[in-house]
């Protein structure tokens, strides 16, 4: 059996799902419920909804669509996406979501994250980094949705978050978001070497040998993927699949 | 009727809502008088220790629950830190736990390419028999999010073990009282056959 988390990363645009190309230009795939249904007969790990236009739009969590949403689950659950108070996170749990997933309120208010670890415990608070690299082949750090640019290193940044009590990092290389052509390793390593906690792999994910190198190169602890489980074909048809649960096993560890 | 203790800790509808797709109707509850009318108690729980027990002393329900489990005898199913709280207490905080256990909770340590809290589906090795998992599939998987494990000074109490770097105990059973680490309100078909199994337990 395998061990390494193989989890669907969802993006919720108003009330339906959508996907993107280096966070740009989303398409629509469906209804986010009837997502649910599917994934729960395919036994997926995990699952994480990600809300990409609330906090640009300034506001919070979408209770009632995530409500309908947690009543379907069967499998463990994460959200993100807005969430700048504790009494938001406070609900999405009482929804019925295993963990939330925090991103840009960390860079204003890394103490939401410490204050929701003590409340909740570490175990249910991912902080999430979307990370581009420069045209000198650094790696910066932007915030909403990836339309603002944080001056804060990679490093320290994870360090506020690690400090802080995050139980999971979700690393979201921006450049390799929807283009299937395979996870940047080089930064899965910088950061999995920099934090004790499990990280989650995501960005550009097009086949399992990119997990298989995500968890041996990239000594992620956990594989996520957009395009690859809401895609299928050469000219991308929306079609939510999934990997068999043998495969995964006889290919992760 | 099996009703949920709602203590103020826990995810309340998930458990409910996997009852249901069990085919049980479940009631949430923090009331002392439901509480005491229940066939079978559900403790949920997620989060740290103390919090844990403080909410539940702050709940009014410690008597009734007391009662529930040492002289009514009913079943009760506790959750992850629902299960560890029938316990006598945890590394993880000060408080004494409920006790209907004789069990300590400790931290699980990280170890070269292992990661603490484990996180992730994992295989039970059942140590005994037991109702909960009588009808387990061989695949049966299960779903941990935890820091901190159960260490029963009685192995009679240990019905399943999970390894996440070391074998610890993940689902302990004293009579009438059953505790998985695990989460099986969020385990798939695994859960649903737990859940089930416990929903149609007949108290001997």
């Amino acid at each position: 059996m395998s061990k390494t988390r193989v989890i669907p990363v969802l993006l919720l645009r108003g009330q339906g799902l959508v996907k993107t190309v280096k966070f740009k230009d989303p398409k629509y795939i469906g209804d986010p419920i009837n997502a649910v249904r599917i994934f729960n007969e395919k036994e997926v790990d995990e699952l994480v909804f990600l809300d990409i236009t609330a906090t640009p739009e300034g506001r919070g969590p979408d209770f009632e669509l995530l409500s309908d949403i947690a009543s379907e689950a069967f499998m463990p659950m994460a959200y993100g996406g807005g969430i700048t108070t504790l009494e938001q996170v406070r609900r999405i749990f009482e929804l019925g979501f295993e963990k939330v997933i925090i991103n840009s309120a960390a860079y204003k208010k890394p103490n939401l994250v410490m204050e929701a670890a003590a409340v909740f415990g570490s175990q249910s608070i991912v902080g999430s980094i979307d990370v581009r690299k420069t045209l000198l082949g650094r790696y910066e750090l932007c915030s909403t949705s990836g339309r603002v640019k944080e001056s804060v290193g990679l490093a320290e940044h994870l360090a506020t978050l690690s400090a802080r009590g995050v139980g999971e990092i979700l690393v979201n290389a921006i450049d390799r978001d929807g283009t299937m052509g395979g996870y940047d390793l080089k930064l899965l390593r910088e950061v999995s070497s920099a934090v004790s906690v499990p990280v989650i792999a995501c960005g550009g994910a097009g086949n399992v040998d990119h997990f298989m190198q995500a968890v041996n190169d990239g000594h992620a602890s956990a594989v996520a993927a957009g395009s690859l489980f809401v895609f299928m074909g050469p000219h991308r048809a929306v079609l939510i699949n999934y990997p068999e649960r043998t495969v995964l096993s006889d290919c992760l560890p | 009727m099996l009703v949920i203790v709602n203590y103020g800790v826990g995810n309340l509808s998930s458990v409910q809502n996997m009852l249901r797709k069990a085919g049980t109707q479940a009631m949430i509850s923090g009331d002392p008088r439901e509480i005491l009318a229940a066939d079978k108690l559900l403790l949920p729980g997620v989060g740290h220790f103390d919090h844990g027990m403080k909410m539940l002393n702050q709940s009014g329900l410690r008597d009734a629950l007391d009662r529930f489990a040492l002289e009514l005898r009913r079943p009760v199913l506790g959750i992850c830190l629902g299960s560890q709280i029938l316990g006598c207490g945890s590394e993880e905080g000060n408080m004494p736990g409920l006790g209907w256990i004789d069990m300590q909770c400790r931290r699980l340590s990280p170890a070269p390419g292992l990661r603490v809290p484990h996180m992730g589906w994992n295989q039970v090795n059942l140590k005994q028999q037991s109702p909960l998992f009588a009808s387990a599939a061989a695949d049966a998987r299960y779903y941990f999010v935890h820091s901190y494990y159960m260490d029963c000074a009685d192995e009679a109490d240990v019905i399943g073990t999970s390894c996440h770097g070391i074998e610890f105990t993940c689902a302990v059973q004293r009579g009438h009282i059953f505790g998985t680490q695990f989460h099986p309100e969020k385990s798939l078909r695994h859960g649903l056959a737990l859940m089930r199994a416990f929903a149609e337990l007949v108290p001997s």
